[in-house]
């Protein structure tokens, strides 16, 4: 009787929203799940896991100095193009937003977050060729500023600064759209209302008006940037390949990718994928903390 | 105040701030001018010393020779393209109709944990896509779909933020056009499909661009999922090809080829751009 009346009132909702569950059950929340029971196994996929305690864990920080180099790069590579494209985003929003031709604009700053990594990586490759027949080598010692060509994407030194200037060039993501898009919202009183505050110019403005009124999309922005940044591998590999040489392009989900497809350890890649987990959720949690916006 | 703007355009110092932007916009166009401009250059003008930007004689020999020219394989570039197409479209079209009834009864059935199962979402959004690529694997090869479209498919309709954004859009619309349905005698499948989709239309037009673009570039899953040549799409193929040997031949093919990888997702959100600059603002989280 009591399921009667539940289905009654409730069964065509959860009808229309079974598909999405089913699926995102299956492929989203198992898995996760999942990747945290592994990564205190062994499992070699033909086998059945082995129970290893945190031996999987132990041995990424204190015997693998693969991962500690994937785990340094990665950290390198979020803490400049995150928030280099976060800030870049909304400081070219906030521009576009008081310009004339704003959709031209909006096009040429997001197109090329749309484009494939592995795709613009021909270009890229192009540009930063080791040879004299790549773009920049070519500029620069024509210029006389080099004279023998620089081994951009070889040298290890200079694969994450490659890597950083393609990710940079990218990451104009979903987070700009929405500053974008926030940034119209803003109804035109508050704006009013300020000036008869005393906000005199377009900082206050900013500070005052602008960003408060922005936290939603501020909070979705940064977490589209931490789990992009934090995500970094088709264009590590497409320019630097994998293995990189010495490692100097190695990022934490080159390394899960290794160890779970070519050597098929996939308890210890879980591990990483733990790793990788609980980086941008606390992370993400972080921003939530800092951009609640509960208390207006 | 209300005609700041205007205003502040008449300003003449406002050319700063445009040559700056153009600086800018110069710095994101380069590469993409250069990519289009190369795949039209005829085979000497590619093997310039020193390197030309622009291209001089521009030609379709190399569009012609990669849809035409057989590799070592037996496997035309067509149906890489086919591949590419079909399972993007498949996804598209199955995760709009799939998050949208999901977000319709999370938004407008005030179910019992309706609300956690929208955190669970919101949390989800924090996750990165590849922690779930190893259980994927095993579940995908569990159900026997290692080497079929499926593989490329049904692991990639349940987006976190597809649903997510449907939600934070359906949930604006007012309750009394749903209740007048009702009146009326309409069922819920035929308010949902009547009357919340159609006004719903720039969100999952939204959708279809985004999740076009990110199934279109997907590299990680044909990478792990697909074995097969004949089913490998787009992004793996440009990957082998560029990783080959350099040889003379597959330089104009592979300009031709990043053309064809690169355009689709540009020319998709050229079309949609204002329908998905309506829907972005619902993008907002409440922390």
């Amino acid at each position: 009787m009591a399921f009667k009346k539940f289905w009654n009132n409730y069964g065509i909702g959860y009808l229309f929203l079974l598909p999405f569950l089913i699926l995102f059950t299956l492929f989203v929340i198992i898995p996760v799940l999942y990747s945290i029971f592994l990564s205190f196994t062994h499992y070699n996929i033909i086998q059945s896991p082995k129970f290893a305690g945190i031996e999987n864990y132990r041995i990424l920080f204190t015997d693998d100095d693969v991962f500690l180099i994937a785990l340094k790069n990665t950290l390198i590579f979020a803490f400049i193009t995150g928030p280099i494209g976060y800030f870049a985003s909304f400081f070219v929003a906030w521009i576009i937003d008081q310009l004339k031709m704003r959709k031209f604009f909006a096009l040429a700053f997001y197109a090329p977050s749309i484009t494939s990594g592995i795709a613009m990586s021909v270009v890229w490759l192009y540009f930063f060729s080791s040879d004299r027949y790549g773009f920049i080598n070519n500029l620069l010692i024509r210029l006389g500023i080099i004279s023998e060509p620089i081994l951009w994407n070889l040298d290890p030194k200079t694969i994450l600064p490659v890597i950083i200037i393609v990710s940079v060039w990218m990451s104009m993501g979903t987070g700009f759209l929405v500053f974008l898009a926030g940034l119209q919202n803003i109804s035109k009183e508050l704006y009013d209302a300020g000036a008869v505050d005393g906000i005199k110019n377009r900082f206050q403005e900013l500070i005052y008006i602008t960003l408060p009124s922005m936290k939603p999309q501020l909070l979705f922005g940064a977490i589209n940037s931490i789990v992009s940044s934090f995500g970094v591998f088709d264009i590590a590999v497409s320019i630097a390949g994998i293995p990189s040489p010495n490692y100097a392009g190695h990022t934490i989900v080159a390394h899960l990718y290794d160890y779970a497809f070519i050597r098929f350890d996939m308890g210890f890649a879980s591990a990483v994928a733990v790793i990788l987990f609980i980086l941008t959720y606390s992370l993400g949690k972080i921003f939530m903390k800092v951009l609640s916006s509960k208390d207006e | 105040m209300i005609n700041n703007k205007k205003k502040i355009l008449l300003n003449t110092k406002w050319w700063i701030v445009y040559s700056f932007m153009l600086l800018l916009v110069l710095f994101t166009a380069l590469p993409l001018i250069y990519m289009i401009s190369t795949a039209f250059k005829p085979y000497d003008e590619l093997f310039l010393y020193p390197p030309r930007f622009f291209v001089r004689r521009p030609t379709m020999r190399n569009f012609i020779e990669l849809l035409t020219a057989l590799d070592s394989s037996v496997i035309p570039f067509s149906r890489y393209i086919f591949n590419s197409l079909f399972t993007t479209c498949v996804v598209v079209i199955l995760t709009v109709i799939v998050s949208s009834m999901g977000a319709f009864a999370i938004a407008k059935y005030k179910l019992p944990y309706g609300n956690v199962i929208f955190n669970i979402i919101i949390a989800a959004l924090m996750f990165s896509p590849h922690v779930t690529q190893i259980p994927n694997y095993l579940i995908v090869s569990k159900l026997g779909l290692l080497n079929t479209y499926w593989a490329l498919i049904v692991p990639k309709i349940a987006v976190a933020y597809n649903i997510f954004l449907m939600k934070q859009f359906i949930e604006q619309i007012p309750d009394t056009y749903i209740e007048a349905a009702r009146i009326d005698g309409a069922k819920d499948f035929k308010i949902f499909w009547k009357i919340i989709m159609p006004m719903c239309k720039p969100a999952w037009s939204t959708l279809i661009v985004f999740s076009f673009v990110s199934n279109w570039n997907d590299y990680f899953s044909p990478l792990i999922f697909i074995n097969k040549q004949a089913l490998k799409t787009l992004p793996l193929i440009l990957q082998s090809l560029a990783g080959g040997p350099g040889q003379v031949a597959r330089s104009g093919a592979m300009a031709a080829a990043t053309f064809l990888v690169t355009m689709p997702t540009i020319i998709v959100f050229l079309i949609m751009q204002s329908r998905v600059m309506k829907t972005m603002a619902y993008s907002g989280i409440k922390g």
